[in-house]
């Protein structure tokens, strides 16, 4: 490791040293209210270390190196741009998370540190070309959010951290599984060197994915990615664990952990299986997993009646929504336009993002107050509370996909991802999909619009969740009306992969 | 391609938004928020009235047009800010600003949480505004969707009855039908390359199709079908008209039907002339289901607003007869006839809707058999009913009379039988009308109930006389409007029979 190694990893470097500091502090401060702020400053130092790697890319996207710790992490335009935005998401969820935070009493730096821990295993994760390394970056990440979801002293806090625990394991396995079918198959465990084996060994057109031994273990490595992003059939961990855990941490979890897994995905399909006969069939697989997600995340969603368990069906929804730009690849190989697709599940990753935490920052500010997440607790809030329902009516409309949200824009982009790849019944499905979704979300709008509130009292937002409310909704704005340079960023990102 | 601006379209467009965001982030007191958003209708319906008489119907084509073409300048999405008028929407555009101004008038009475009101309201006319005239495919469709949220809240807060089932039901059908057109839009880009809607029907019949055309073709119309509505989508409308406010039932029928319409003619007829011919005969039937269908359930209705409501289902079918004369020779009469329709339906219906609206407020029902004799305690409310209901019934000297003529000339070359069963209708909607006028306005009255109500108030008449004044005006001289139509119809009907004459002659 040498140290252009070090400056290259800065960021990660930065965040982790954050998150042992806070606990260092811990031991010597008296006054624990200042970790927090502490946290959500210091996070200027990785994102200042982003920006400054993002200026020293060269042309084609990357830094030119013998390959970080031999050759298993990369810096270019995809990874920066995933760091750039989960410091940020980290940033908010700081922000949020400050009531969870003191109410654990004296484990107030703890919280903060696990986040960061895991930000940095998500950050790892985005610059990870190496199967081993994805492998450890991936319980880096896992591993502190176990805890964080049991960090509250409620049983239900700690069946989520439990059952957190439990099926990550299992989903780890099975990742573990599928990359040692590939390894076996190709005999590398470094991306481009198992595209050149494959390239190498020829393939067999007569089997889907070329051999049994790639199909399998292209399968069980969805498998166990699709835990980390909730594709159904891997999401039914979510609901519950979504529910238990700290409104922070679900919010955490939906944004910053999905993302991570997105670029993960991307990564491994588009550098270790980028032929094109590949590509097609693992664009199937992920066109029916989007189809079945959105459809399963969106109908359940119907039916719930506590906003955090609806709010976790509907990022099972959402993550079939972003799926369809994985699945929209086809039009690689046949037209000139060739990023539509991942682009757009870059773009659409940070527009969920903000969206999704504009959305949940409302919720803790308004259950730190009635004490429930039950949607009917959010009763009259509008009289109550007109900004912040207004906000939460807003990020609902922007997850329904209605103008002028960057929920609209990140919809049309990625559905016209689908449509340019041929993928027009995919589409079909989206939209409808969207016309469901506008039934549950709209019905928390009404909610807090015409029913009467059970009391009159005034509910406000905290400082740090107001300012999180603030970002998030101009963001939400924003990108809805000019979108551009946001796609123009996740476009440039993506152009390292094609 | 340059930036062109003429800015007229753009104020027109943002001046009601401009105004909600003063009035929701400025603007305190009630009486202060009905005088700012009554000068913005008034503006409004001044500055749709410059876009008229600005719009020189002798050149034809687009005009006043305000294009900033890198809005989002990716390959994949290449979406314009582009606004322009041409002879459809021109008159659109007024009849926007005449019912916006209505709408706005018509709510002054409105006690509860006014200022959220008229944000509302303005926001749903700078949706319908932008719909209208929009010419990138995505803008426009970005306009159509805006609409769902004010109606939304509009008819779920401020209305009567079943509202909150009444707006979940209008969001979820107008929803469901933009979804579909949201694919067809993406599909005719990839197709084209462009959003672009005064390139697109030239580039359609060029490009080679990503989905057969009429897949293509199906998907765009449902949206424009859901919203006009066309016979199995209409449920939604009954239930939104009954239990809207009655500026919104104005706004609903008089312009938001209208959008359906509209997306026919600009988008259907437009961009798809050999497909729409193809499919004249079901427009032509559809149509006679909705005139007929309408008409027979509107006889039956004892609520004075569902009555209406029923009765413009019936009158939107004549709209699609005179498209279904695109397959015929006189298809420019018959295209010529639908916009008109739309044109007087907009403001004899908004007209009838704001009357039922003000009976209510002072007979305190709308129950038909409960009603009867007002006219001795309202003649003027009386008059204005009357002659509303003569016009939605065709008689000649009203604008509602100029429509269906034209309809019917346009529509009898090709279908004859059509024309035949949807003059029928007429019959039906004089019952209806006469019937309805009788037993609310005359006939003997209930002292007890009805011996206190009073006539319309001095502000409560403006909107109603300047909605006769165009009622009238055009059924006299209807060249200053259908001139226009016809102008900018021509040039559709040519290029729809353009191929089929050439492929003739080969």
């Amino acid at each position: 490791m040498t140290s252009h190694d070090i400056y290259l990893l800065s960021p990660e470097i930065a965040v982790a040293s954050l998150a042992g500091l806070l606990l260092l502090l811990d031991l010597v401060v008296r006054r624990k209210d200042y970790l927090g702020p502490l946290a959500f400053v210091g996070l200027i130092v990785p994102l200042a270390l982003c920006l400054l790697l993002w200026l020293d890319l060269d042309g084609a996207g990357a830094i030119p190196n013998d390959g970080i710790l031999s050759g298993s992490l990369v810096v270019d335009r995809f990874s920066l741009f995933f760091k750039l935005l989960l410091v940020p998401v980290a940033a908010a969820v700081v922000l949020m998370s400050g009531a969870y935070a003191r109410r654990s009493g004296r484990f107030e730096a703890e919280f903060y540190a696990l986040v960061l821990f895991s930000t940095s295993g998500m950050m790892l994760l985005a610059s990870s070309v190496e199967l081993i390394t994805i492998y450890v970056a991936l319980e880096l990440t896992a591993l502190p959010i176990a805890a964080l979801a049991a960090f509250m002293p409620e049983g239900r806090s700690s069946e989520s951290g439990l059952k957190f625990l439990i099926l990550s394991g299992v989903s780890s396995a099975l990742l573990l599984y599928g990359m040692v079918l590939v390894y076996g198959f190709t005999g590398s465990t470094v991306l481009p060197d198992i595209a050149a084996r494959i390239a190498e060994v020829g393939l067999d057109v007569n089997l889907p994915f070329g051999s049994y031994a790639l199909l399998l273990g292209a399968v069980l490595i969805i498998a166990g990615f699709g835990f980390k992003i909730t594709a159904f059939p891997f999401q039914m961990w979510a609901p519950d664990v979504y529910e238990g855990a700290p409104t922070s941490v679900t919010a955490f979890l939906s944004v910053a952990s999905k993302a991570a897994g997105f670029a993960v995905i991307l990564r491994v399909f588009y550098v270790a299986f980028p032929l094109e006969s590949l590509s097609i069939e693992w664009s199937a697989i992920f066109a029916v997993l989007a189809a079945l997600s959105m459809t399963v995340g969106n109908l359940i969603a119907i039916a719930q009646s506590n906003i955090k368990r609806m709010l976790a069906y509907s990022t099972i929804a959402h993550a079939g929504y972003i799926l369809v730009g994985l699945a929209a690849v086809a039009s690689r190989v046949d037209s000139g336009e060739t990023d539509a697709g991942p682009s757009g599940v870059l773009f659409y990753l940070a527009g969920y993002a903000v969206t999704n935490l504009a959305a949940f920052a409302a919720v803790i500010a308004v259950s730190a107050r009635t004490g429930t997440d039950e949607i009917a607790g959010f009763a009259g809030m509008y009289r109550r509370a007109p900004l912040l329902a207004g906000v939460l009516a807003f990020s609902m409309i922007s997850l329904t996909g209605v103008p002028p949200t960057v929920g609209f824009m990140a919809k049309i982009y990625i559905f016209g991802a689908a449509v340019n790849a041929g993928l027009v019944w995919l589409a079909v499905v989206g939209v409808l999909n969207s016309v469901i979704s506008a039934y549950y979300y709209l019905r928390v709008v009404k909610v807090m619009v015409l029913s009467a509130p059970k009391d009159e009292t005034p509910v406000t937002a905290s400082l740090p969740v107001g300012a999180a409310l603030a970002v998030t909704t101009a963001g939400i704005l924003a990108f809805g009306l000019y979108p551009t340079p946001l796609i123009e960023f996740a476009r440039s990102a993506v152009s390292v992969l094609l | 391609m340059s930036t062109e601006f003429t800015g007229l379209l753009s104020v027109v467009v943002f001046l009601p938004l401009a105004v909600a965001v003063v009035i929701a982030v400025f603007v305190k007191g009630d009486r202060m928020v009905r005088i700012l958003a009554g000068a913005a209708a008034l503006v409004e319906l001044a500055l749709s009235a410059v876009v008229m008489l600005r719009y020189d119907s002798s050149k034809g084509g687009v005009q006043l047009v305000d294009r900033i073409e890198d809005w989002i300048p990716i390959e994949s999405l290449e979406v314009q800010y582009f606004l322009g008028v041409d002879g459809l929407s021109a008159p659109l555009v007024l009849l926007t600003g005449l019912l916006g101004m209505a709408a706005v008038f018509a709510s002054w009475g409105i006690k509860h949480r006014v200022r959220e009101y008229f944000v509302w309201l303005l926001i749903l006319q700078t949706a319908v505004m932008g719909v209208f005239t929009a010419l990138d495919f995505l803008l426009f469709f970005l306009l159509w969707e805006l609409e769902l949220v004010p109606m939304f809240f509009l008819i779920s807060i401020w209305g009567s009855g079943r509202r909150e089932y009444s707006a979940m039901k209008f969001l979820i059908y107008t929803f469901l039908g933009s979804a579909f057109m949201l694919v067809g839009i993406l599909a005719v880009f990839f197709m084209t390359g462009t959003f672009d809607m005064t390139r697109l029907p030239a580039e359609i019949a060029a490009a080679a199709p990503i989905v057969p055309i009429g897949v293509l073709f199906t998907l765009l119309f449902v949206a424009f079908a859901v919203k006009l509505p066309i016979f199995p989508f209409h449920t939604w409308l009954p239930d939104a008209h009954t239990d809207a406010p009655t500026a919104v039932s104005v706004m609903l029928a008089g312009v938001l039907l209208k959008m359906g319409g509209y997306g026919m003619i600009r988008v259907s007829v437009t961009m798809f002339p050999d497909v729409i011919s193809d499919a004249a005969q079901l427009l032509a039937i559809f149509g006679v289901i909705n005139v007929l269908y309408g008409a027979v359930v509107t006889m039956r209705q004892t609520d004075l607003k569902r009555l209406i409501a029923f009765s413009s289902i019936s009158h939107m079918g004549y709209v699609l007869i005179g498209i279904a004369a695109v397959s015929g020779p006189e298809a420019s009469t018959g295209l010529t006839g639908a916009a008109m329709q739309m044109f007087t339906h907009g403001t004899i219906t908004g007209l009838m809707f704001l009357l039922v609206g003000l009976v209510y407020e002072k007979a305190h029902t709308r129950y038909i058999p409960d009603l009867g004799g007002l006219a001795t305690r309202m003649p003027v409310l009386a008059s204005a009913f009357l002659l509303a209901g003569l016009a939605s019934l065709g008689l000649p000297g009203t604008s509602g009379f100029v429509a269906e003529i034209l309809v019917f000339l346009g529509a009898f070359p090709a279908w004859a039988w059509a024309t035949a069963l949807s003059a029928f209708g007429i019959v039906i909607t004089a019952g209806y009308i006469l019937w309805m006028v009788q037993r609310t306005m005359f006939g003997p009255m209930d002292e007890k109930k009805f011996g206190n109500t009073r006539d319309a108030t001095v502000a409560e008449m403006v909107p109603i006389f300047v909605l006769v004044a165009a009622v009238i005006g055009v059924g006299v001289y209807p060249s200053i409007i259908s001139d226009v139509f016809a102008g900018e119809m021509a040039s559709v009907a040519e290029a729809l029979q353009g191929p089929g004459l050439f492929a003739l002659n080969n």
